[in-house]
Order: C-alpha cells, then structure tokens, then sequence
C-alpha cells in the first residue's frame, strides 16, 4: 500500500487563536480548494529555483523549461487518459470552461444561429460564458436536473435542435458531488452533431477520469483542487476538434492559448496528479468511509436533516445537508469559530451567502436551499476530525434552532 | 460594522477592552439591482456597497478580529423597503431606519450573533441603555452628542433586545470618535459620515420607488393625481403621492399668490392636499404601537417633551393613555406645532430620558 502523500494542513489563523484560544482548525471545504502537499511543494520550490527559463525560448535555459513543460503534460495527460498534444495549460477551471465553450463556438462558421445545450447546475465559469453567448453568438437550453441532482440524458436529448453545435454538462457538481452520465450525454450530442465538453474541476483526482471512454470533445481541469497550486489548470482538447483562442498574443500552446507558460505550476499540477493516480483507489474508498461516517453521524444525531441529491453515484468525498430551521450562512460562521471549515451556498461579490442555484435547480425550497451546507473532505481528514465535527454541529445546529423562528422541534 | 468610523471605532473599542469580538456586516440591499439610480463613477458611501463592505473588512484586518458578511437581503425587502413604499403610497411618510431597527438588526440579526455564539451585540449608536433597580427595566437615554443623537430611530426596542445589546459610543462626542479612530489607527478614521436612508441614492426616494416600480412592472401612473387646496379647489397635477410628505413646499408646480405647503397626501383619491403654512399647525395628535422603554405603561396623563420627526425640538407636552396598557396615546402639545406627519414616529422624552414612543397616526 502507497503511503499518502500528506498535504500541508491549513494553519491556525491568527485570529482564531487569539479568539477561542483555539489552536485545532480542521478543514473539510476541500471542494473549495486543498493545500498543496509536501512534494507539489518541494518540486514547485525546485522547478522556481531550478527552471527560471521561458520555455518558448530558443537557448538552453528555454529549452530545459519546455522539457519539463512537456514532462508536466505528459503526466497530467496519463491523469486524464488523453495524448499529451490534447492538453491546453490554462490559469485554472474558469479558463479552460471559457476556452472550451467560446473557443469551439468561434471556431465554427455555420449558416443558422448556433445553440448550445447545457444544465442549470453548471459552475458560473460555464453558466457565465453561456449568458455571453446569448443572444449574439448561440442561444442556449440549460436543461434541468432530476429532483436527485442527476441530468437525464433523455433531456438532454430533447433539448437538442438541428443547430445544436455544443453540449457542456459538468461531471462531478460541487455542491453535491453528483455525477453525470457523460458517456451517454456524450453520445446523444455526437448524435446530433454538437461537441461535447465537460467541466470536470470537481472530478479529476478525486474518481478515475477517462475522457476516451467518457467520450468528450473538451473536458476542463483545475489543480489546486487536488492538492496543487492555485492559478493552473487545463483543457483536454480532443485531436481534430477546432479551437480558437480567446486570449490574443503569442503562439503558445499550438496558438490555442497565448501566454508565457507557466511552467512551475504546470511542474506541481503533474506532481499532483501523479500523487492522485498513485492513491487515488485507496483516497476513494477511504473519503467515502469518512463521508459515510459524517453524514451516519448528523442525520443519527441531529433531527430533520437530510442529504441532498443521490446516495450513491457522488465524488466519495462530497455531502450536502440541509438543517431545516436555520440558515447555512449562520451554521458555517458558528462551525468557523469553532475551528470547522466549510461552505453553504456561494459567495456573492460582498461575501454575503446567496442560496445555492445547484439546489434551487434540484427543486429544493429556497428556505432548505438555504439552510443547506456543504462538507467536502479531504487528506487531511480524519475520523478524529469527524467525529469532532459531528460533535460541532449538533452543538451548532442546537443553538441556531434554538432561536428561530421558524424551527419547531417534531 | 457598516464600513463607517463610528461601528469600527465600536470595534477598536471593545478589543482595548480586552472583549473577544467577532466583526459582521449586515448586506441589506443589492445597490447594483437598480443600476438607473447608480451615479456616474458607481456607488460609495452608502450601505452594502462593495467599497464599505472593503472598509469594514480593512477595519476587522487591522484589528485582528474574526469578519463576516451576513445576507439579510430577503428580510430587508420584505420588512423595510416594502414597508417603506407602501407608506409612501398610503399617505404616510415612513422612518425606514426605524423599521430595520426593529425587525433586522435588533430582531434576526441579534438572534443570529446569538446564535453564532455571541453574548452581546454592540453597534455604533449614539444612544446610551442603562438599567433602574427601582423598576427592574432597561431604561435608554440620548448620546452625549445631542447633534449626532439616534434615540428617535431606537424608540422600538424592547427590554429584551435592550438587554443583549451595547451602544459603546453613547458617551462620547462624533469629534471625540473621530480622535478615537486616529488613535487606533483605524483605516477609516478620515471616511466621511454617511446621511439619509442608506438603500436610497442621493436621498432621492421618489426616484427609488419609480424605480423600483419600474423593476417589478408597476404602472406609475396609479400614483398620480391631482393637487386640490382645503376648499376642494384643483390648482394642478402631480406625478405621485410619494413625491410629498407633509410640510413640504418644493415640486408643487402651482401658481398660487402666496407659498403652499403639503397640509396631507390621500391615498384612496390620489390628492395632494395643499394650504397656508397656518394650516400645518396642529395642538394635537394620537399615536400607536407605542413601545415603553424607560417606564412601564402609563395608566394616567403625564408631562413629557414629544419629537415629531428627528430634526424637531423636542416640544412640551401632556400625554393620555388611550384604552388599557397604553398602546395609543393622546399627544396634547402646550404649543401648536408645525407638520405632524403621519408614518413618523411620537419619541416621548423626559430630559435625555427616552420614555418610549409610537408611530403617528
């Protein structure tokens, strides 16, 4: 058995400690981002230190740094199972989703105006360059899900139209770990026609992701969500599919994406992803245990709770729990002084908590929407930790319910 | 903490005094959801705006201090801006200030710092609480800086919410606030107070609730009317009744051989009624709703000085209890005064004292 590559635990802030005296801060908003463990670390130290080249430079110290680009795509390649020529280096998620879906759509020159079918649980980094689309460029179907947070292919295919020239359906969702039956979406859009890109942020590294077998055209990546760097990520660019670029500059990337290469972070994104393939079995199994082991643990103790969307076919380390009776933000600020990070919900531009549109759109009541939270574990977690978290937020959940208005005990 | 000098010296406060503090901002309205009203070169200053919320967040960093931003946005539309126009459209002129007083910040936004596991709450008031052994109550009394006093807009709270709540700055003058700020090198200490009703731009509220009409797709022109005087006489038109508030002299748009005032707006027809000046005057009026702070519920007339909207001098008065438990007062004033408005408030002092208060009918 591979020992687990430990990622560097989040620090105590500061201000906890001088408020709580409280040193213990355990993190389970790993959907959020992870802490870049001890090798992404070490490599990335190194690759700064050792490769100050640019790698498009003709000389050897450019050369070395194309070496190592290179090195870093195969790796990151094998994480996806695609040629190494298919990947695209971007900043992160919200680029590959917006070169994927504005990238295919301007490289197409067709005679009628161009639709694209997607889903109204989508991230905002492809909901947003959707709406840019509309009504210029496409017009867009955002297909709903089932109440359990699953896309039915068959609506998929109902929502195509003969000029339907791109599908975009996200593979894991990152408020409920859902996955999507891409291969079959995959196969519907082909049907009809139309590409077919995935936002797979919240899936690679956290379950095995084969774009040949899942059949994409575009399938998007971001590193700092499996334990590298924040600002790299990725677009698998199936062979013979056309792209432009968005961004305009060099000719870097085969002219699909402009830019000095960013060659360290690309170092510790193949770091990263050789660390995920090598434990990625053993996270699996393990993850869905604890997760298992948290939400046993809520729903035994603390009443009128549930888990939103599937029992199964979720990212093993995601759960979201609505807590009728209160509202998330509230949870997530007392379970914060306790020590406990996690999410509800998504931050609106003051940092104020708007109710999740992934819930509103399973059907969910905005007031359970609302008062829903979103635990995403991680290396760092533990059964000490959940069992301390379990404990936290039946204090929490008890205090809140206490004085609202709205919660009557059954 | 609102962004502003006096909620973050609030701050600076209590962590000199050794308290464990946690900072939160209440985001009350969206300012980009009625972009129209937007000035040129965007909003600052003004409540829930992304450059305040910035401040206050500069002003947690700096101290050191846990900072969230809490989202009573729903509430606030429900209980304060709608409220708010609805008063405006039933002839009366609404204190929105008071509203969210009572119903967010001193209501679900107290149960919600309870909640996260604070004690207290402390805000940036110039008002003072203190407690009577005698009687057992939270009594409340003017801020030191009579200029900045905000008493009238706290007339709601009751002994509850008094009881869990801090107002550090209720002894202290605003130039005493500003030295405090500089002081504890706040990032704030130059910012400029903020005026008006803090979800309204440039204090332009009939432009807000057009504006807001206009969101929700209703016809403005159900608001508008004709301008009568008190002999029933037409002398004009008006584009709605929330464009006035009695005593008002401006925007009348009607020839007339001497100054006209708004004497009162009638919702049911629509009328802006205007008269003399004279025709404002009123000895009496009653007010309900009444919240009794610093003494239990009057079972007999007392004298007590009356402010009749926050820039009034507070006027002698005798105050009758009407019916049981004294939830409508009689107001009887030793001397008429101008522009009773109903929709504000009838604050009951004696000396700095707050007795209580209700709204006007």
């Amino acid at each position: 058995m591979r020992a687990l590559d430990r990622p560097i635990s989040f620090p105590a802030p500061a201000i906890t400690v001088k408020l709580l005296n409280e040193v213990r801060r355990f993190y389970f908003d790993h959907n959020a981002t992870t802490p870049v463990s001890q090798s992404v670390l070490e490599v990335l130290v190194a690759a700064l230190l050792e490769v100050p080249g640019n790698a498009s430079s003709i000389h050897q110290d450019g050369q070395l740094a194309k070496q190592r680009l290179e090195a870093a795509r195969r790796e990151v390649s094998a994480l996806l199972g695609s040629e190494p020529k298919e990947l695209v280096f971007t900043s992160g998620g919200t680029e590959a989703d917006n070169l994927a879906i504005l990238g295919s759509l301007h490289a197409m020159v067709t005679p009628f105006e161009k639709h694209v079918v997607t889903t109204a649980i989508e991230h905002p980094a492809v909901l947003n360059p959707c709406r840019e689309l509309y009504p210029s460029a496409a017009s867009v179907t955002y297909v709903r899900p089932r109440p359990d947070g699953v896309v039915d292919p068959e609506d998929i295919r109902r929502a195509m139209r003969p000029e339907t020239v791109l599908v975009s359906v996200m593979h894991a969702n990152n408020e409920t770990g859902t996955l999507q039956p891409i291969a079959e979406i995959a196969a519907i859009a082909h049907a009809g026609g139309a590409l077919m890109h995935s936002d797979g942020v919240q899936a690679a590294g956290k379950i095995p992701v084969d774009v040949r077998a899942l059949g994409v055209d575009l399938y998007s990546i971001s590193g700092h969500k499996f334990y590298a760097t924040k600002g790299i990520g990725a677009l698998y660019v199936k062979s013979g599919t056309r792209l432009r670029s968005i961004q305009f500059g060099g000719k870097h990337e085969r002219e699909r994406r402009p830019g000095t290469e960013n060659v360290p972070s690309a170092v510790a994104m193949a770091k990263a992803a050789a660390i995920a393939r090598g434990t990625l079995p053993i996270e699996q199994s393990r993850l869905s245990d604890l997760r298992d082991r948290l939400e046993a643990g809520i729903l035994g103790r603390v009443p009128d709770t549930g888990v939103n969307g599937p029992g199964g076919g979720r990212t093993p380390n995601t759960s979201s729990i609505y807590f009728d009776g209160l509202e998330g933000e509230a949870l997530v600020i007392s379970l914060d002084l306790k020590g406990f990070a996690v999410s509800s919900g998504s931050a609106c531009s003051s940092g104020a908590v708007e109710p999740s549109h992934v819930l509103l759109a399973m059907g969910l009541k905005p007031e359970r929407a609302r008062a829903s939270l979103r635990f995403s574990l991680g290396a760092s977690n533990n059964e000490e930790q959940v069992d301390a978290l379990i404990e936290a937020v039946a204090g929490s959940v008890a205090q809140l319910r206490k004085l609202s208005p709205t919660y009557t005990s059954a | 903490m609102s962004g502003g000098v006096d909620s973050s010296v609030v701050a600076g406060l209590l962590q000199r005094r050794g308290q464990r503090i946690v900072g939160l901002t209440m985001q009350l309205w969206n300012q980009r959801r009625l972009p129209e009203l937007t000035p040129e070169g965007g909003v600052t200053g003004r409540c829930c705006s992304l450059d305040d919320v910035y401040d206050a967040r500069h002003v947690a960093q700096h101290l050191g201090i846990p900072y969230y931003v809490v989202n009573f946005e729903s509430g606030f539309e429900e209980q304060v801006v709608k409220p708010f126009i609805d008063d405006y459209l039933s002839g009366r002129t609404p204190i929105p200030c008071t509203l969210c007083n009572n119903f967010i910040k001193f209501d679900q936004f107290l149960d919600l710092a309870e909640g996260v596991g604070a004690s207290r709450i402390a805000t940036g008031h110039y008002a003072r609480i203190g407690f009577d052994d005698a009687t057992g109550r939270y009594q409340m009394s003017r801020g030191a800086d009579h200029s900045k006093d905000q008493t009238y807009f706290l007339f709601g709270l009751k002994q509850e919410q008094l009881a869990r709540t801090d107002f550090p700055l209720g002894g202290y003058t605003k130039p005493q606030v500003r030295e405090l700020a500089r002081e504890l090198g706040l990032p704030v200490a130059a910012k400029p107070d903020s005026q008006e009703i803090c979800f309204v731009p440039n204090g332009d509220y009939a432009a807000f609730i057009d504006a807001y009409f206009r969101e929700r797709g209703i016809a403005a022109e159900k608001t508008h009317g004709e301008i009568r005087d008190t002999e029933g006489r037409v002398l004009g038109e008006h584009a709605g009744v929330h464009h006035f508030t009695v005593g008002q002299r401006r925007g009348l748009r009607v020839a007339a051989g001497e100054p006209l005032y708004v004497i009162a707006t009638e919702p049911a027809s629509q009328r802006v009624i205007v008269g003399r000046n004279e025709d404002l005057l009123r000895a009496t009026l009653t007010a309900k709703d009444m919240n009794w702070i610093s003494m239990a519920p009057i079972c007999a007339p007392i004298r007590a000085q009356v402010k009749i909207r926050n820039r009034h001098l507070a006027a002698d008065a005798t105050i009758s209890p009407i019916g049981s438990g004294a939830a409508r007062i009689e107001v009887r004033f030793d001397e008429p005064q101008r522009a009773v408005t109903p929709g504000q408030a009838a604050v009951l002092y004696d000396g700095d004292l707050v007795l209580g208060g209700g709204w006007i009918e």
